[in-house]
């Protein structure tokens, strides 16, 4: 342990060897949170609208019914994030630091471009090992943009975009009904219906739809648009009766500070 | 181009005649009844190939067997065992007692013990003695007569519940009182049905419908069951058992 | 084998009204073999606020002093208690530092805070082992058990439970839930956090 409280930057490596030793031992690694995802983004003719499905899986389990996979980059770019979640997670909030940073830095309003480039660059240089595949979408000084972004650091500019397993079945609905000059309202409908194909179709997507509507004048990000798979009333309840439980021992530590206050006697002022 | 003969490494060539189709089965014994449920989606790996597809069956008007596993050998299975129940009906003009179709089952599982039948098989219904059973199996044919059992893709979710709920497993009854053996029909029906819905929230593979299969010995009393919407009844012989069935959707994500 | 059941164990938190419970199993073992049925898994990290580390042994052990050290640094230089969600942060933070060599824990958080107008907010969370958070509003769970865990929970939890009511429910969930699991059981250990008090209790749990 560094008697330092500033630890260095970066990935720590020292935990290697020991696990490189229990991997040849034959033990396998824990499966780590995997958005199996349904993500989205379309381009429309004043902005982008970019989508998403909710859910987090652990192999065949679902860890998480209810997460958010838009990640915010800047007031005017959103960056939808598939794969391992951590990685997800952590790339889109780094870069979006460095964003920050870099707009400070030049006194401009961020691109998109930036974004994507270095989202690359860093997924590029660590060689698939970080495996995050991203939506990226935003309406800077050049206008609308989309990309996609995939683990290896490769990217993609196109009006419309699909990542994910759910990506083939949200796709097709683009094929289908994406045309050039949608309404907002025409593409915020085409990918709700893109991300709920999804949804129903593809087992490693499900639960709500999130969807992030960007313009130049403004973000708006609805959460939860659509809720089509509330969990139905039980058929009963299951509350226990108090004591079902048996107890072996038992230790309450209560938190409330009782104090008596004593005020010193007045005494005037020696002022001699 | 040279004439020599380059000589290649050994190659292996590898086919795995089986596949995992996922969902979920699960039946519960009562004192006079049994019911016997599973959900019919039939998926392989994030691919949903049918959201109907049965995996409970009416064998007899007092056997029902749940399959679950590998899909084509299921249906396989199934259809062996209702041609094994016919000859039995030709033979000896009765259908088989549940306990023999258990044993039955156990002999055609283990004659495939070096090429097994890739299922789970549970069978519910009505013994000779008018109580409700269920019999659990594995693949190559070792079972246990019992009185709950989960099975598939969210047994590990849904047993340890039923542990709680049907056995009372882990609960201190109140003073005075003691925990019931059997559980009324009604209640059965709830904790299936809850069973379900729990697994579908945390399963990816467990959905789209829900099949459940209720049998009523012989001259037990209906239970309200006429009240339940949507059932359904499906008895070949009004003097004998009854079987009916209740349909339930189930989510579609 | 897995390197979660090289020596077992499970935790659950759970939200209860103006509450949470989190419990734990005692189990310590060496694959099949039991070694301990004390070895607990759930640490305090402030009065309102616990902290569940199921996984490698070693890890459990270390982790609990890293997190020891990295929240009484976080006390002494802000001079005040870390809260609940900077907290889940942190362990977050710790284990993703770590993405390409992890230690094999997947913590579990519960506590409650207070909000500036005197209201309670539960709050629970839980990561997986290379650090990403899972804010839930009803139960997490890890461990060995967790798929049994999620089962049972997602049966038998409802919402606004109170304090004893939620210990009944988080009590029926572990108990049952570590029966089915081989390297999880050999008793249980339950917290309920409410605004004013602490209760902890040790349930006995199957030997076998």
């Amino acid at each position: 342990m560094a008697s330092s409280v500033h630890l260095p930057t970066g990935f720590d490596f020292s935990n290697e060897i020991r696990n490189n030793f229990l991997l040849d031992k034959g033990v396998k690694l824990p499966k780590a949170t995997s958005t199996g995802t349904t993500i989205v983004g379309c381009l429309f003719k004043d902005g982008i609208v970019l989508g998403a499905d909710t859910r987090a899986t652990e192999g065949p389990i679902v860890a998480d019914k209810n997460c958010e996979k838009i990640h915010y980059i800047s007031d005017n770019i959103r960056c939808c994030g598939a794969g391992t979640a951590a990685d997800t997670e952590f790339t889109t909030a780094l870069i979006s630091s460095n964003m920050e940073l870099h707009a400070l830095h030049t006194g401009r309003k961020p691109r998109v471009v930036t974004a994507m480039t270095m989202l690359k660059q860093m997924l590029y240089r660590y060689q698939g090992q970080i495996g995050a595949a991203l939506v990226l979408g935003g309406v800077d000084a050049s206008g609308p943009n989309l990309f996609t972004v995939a683990p290896h650091g490769s990217t993609d500019k196109l009006p419309y975009v699909t990542m994910g397993s759910g990506s083939l079945a949200a796709m097709a609905v683009f094929e289908t009904g994406w045309k050039a000059g949608l309404s907002r309202e025409e593409a915020l409908q085409l990918v709700k219906d893109a991300i709920s194909a999804g949804i129903f179709n593809d087992l490693g997507s499900g639960s709500n739809v999130d969807a992030c509507i960007i313009t130049a004048n403004g973000t708006e990000m609805l959460r939860n648009v659509e809720m089509p798979n509330e969990r139905v009333q039980k058929e009963r309840r299951y509350g226990f009766r108090r004591g079902t439980t048996a107890i072996k021992s038992e230790t309450i530590r209560s938190l409330i500070v009782n104090e008596e206050i004593i005020l010193p006697t007045t005494e005037a002022m020696d002022t001699s | 181009m040279s004439d020599t003969v380059t000589l290649a490494g050994p190659q292996q060539r590898q086919f795995n005649p089986y596949s995992d189709n996922g969902g979920t089965i699960l039946a519960v014994a009562g004192a006079n009844f049994s019911v016997i449920a599973g959900d019919t989606r039939q998926s392989e790996g994030y691919n949903i190939q049918t959201r109907y597809a049965p995996k409970v069956f009416r064998l007899t008007d007092k056997a029902v067997l749940a399959v679950n596993g590998f899909a084509a050998d299921g249906n396989m299975f199934v259809k062996k065992v209702k041609q094994r129940l016919e000859w039995y009906r030709h033979a000896h003009s009765k259908d088989m007692p549940l306990r023999s179709i258990a044993r039955l089952i156990q002999s055609m599982l283990y004659g495939r013990r070096f090429f097994p039948y890739y299922v789970y098989n549970i069978l519910g219904g009505i013994e000779e003695d008018g109580s409700g059973a269920v019999y659990s199996f594995d693949p190559v044919g070792s079972y246990e007569r019992e009185t709950c059992r989960a099975a598939g893709a969210a047994q590990s979710l849904v047993q340890p519940f039923l542990d709680n709920q049907i056995y009372f497993k882990n609960q201190v009854a109140a003073p005075g009182t003691s925990h019931p053996s059997h559980l009324p029909l009604s209640d059965v029906l709830a904790l299936v049905i809850d069973s379900f819905t729990s697994a579908t929230e945390r399963h990816i593979e467990v959905g789209d419908g829900l099949e459940i299969f209720i049998v009523l010995a012989r001259g037990a009393p209906i239970h309200g069951l006429e009240a339940i919407q949507g059932i359904q009844e499906m008895t070949s012989n009004a003097e004998g058992e009854r079987v009916f069935i209740v349909r339930r959707v189930l989510k579609y994500d | 084998m897995s390197i979660m059941e090289y020596n077992g164990g499970s935790v659950i938190a759970m939200v209860g009204k103006e509450c949470v419970a989190i419990a734990c199993d005692l189990r310590l073992g060496n694959q099949a073999l039991g070694i301990s049925s004390k070895f607990e898994k759930i640490f305090p990290v402030t009065d309102k606020l616990y902290v569940g580390l199921p996984g490698l042994a070693t890890d459990v052990t270390t982790l609990k002093e890293l997190f020891r050290y990295r929240v009484n640094m976080y006390t002494i230089k802000e001079e005040r208690e870390i809260e609940p969600d900077t907290f889940a942060h942190l362990v977050s933070s710790t284990l993703y530092e770590r993405r390409f060599g992890p230690y094999f824990i997947e913590p579990v958080m519960a506590g409650i805070s207070t909000t500036p107008g005197g209201k309670v907010k539960p709050f629970i969370a839980a990561t997986d082992l290379i650090g990403c958070l899972n804010f839930a509003k009803d139960f997490v769970v890890a461990g060995t058990a967790s798929s049994k865990l999620f089962g049972v929970a997602e049966g038998l939890w409802e919402p606004d439970l109170e304090p004893e009511d939620l210990f009944e429910t988080i009590s029926q969930t572990m108990l049952n839930a570590v029966d089915r699991d081989a390297y999880s059981g050999w008793g249980t250990m339950v917290y309920v956090i409410t605004k004013d008090k602490v209760i902890q209790r040790t349930l006995k749990g199957r030997m076998d």
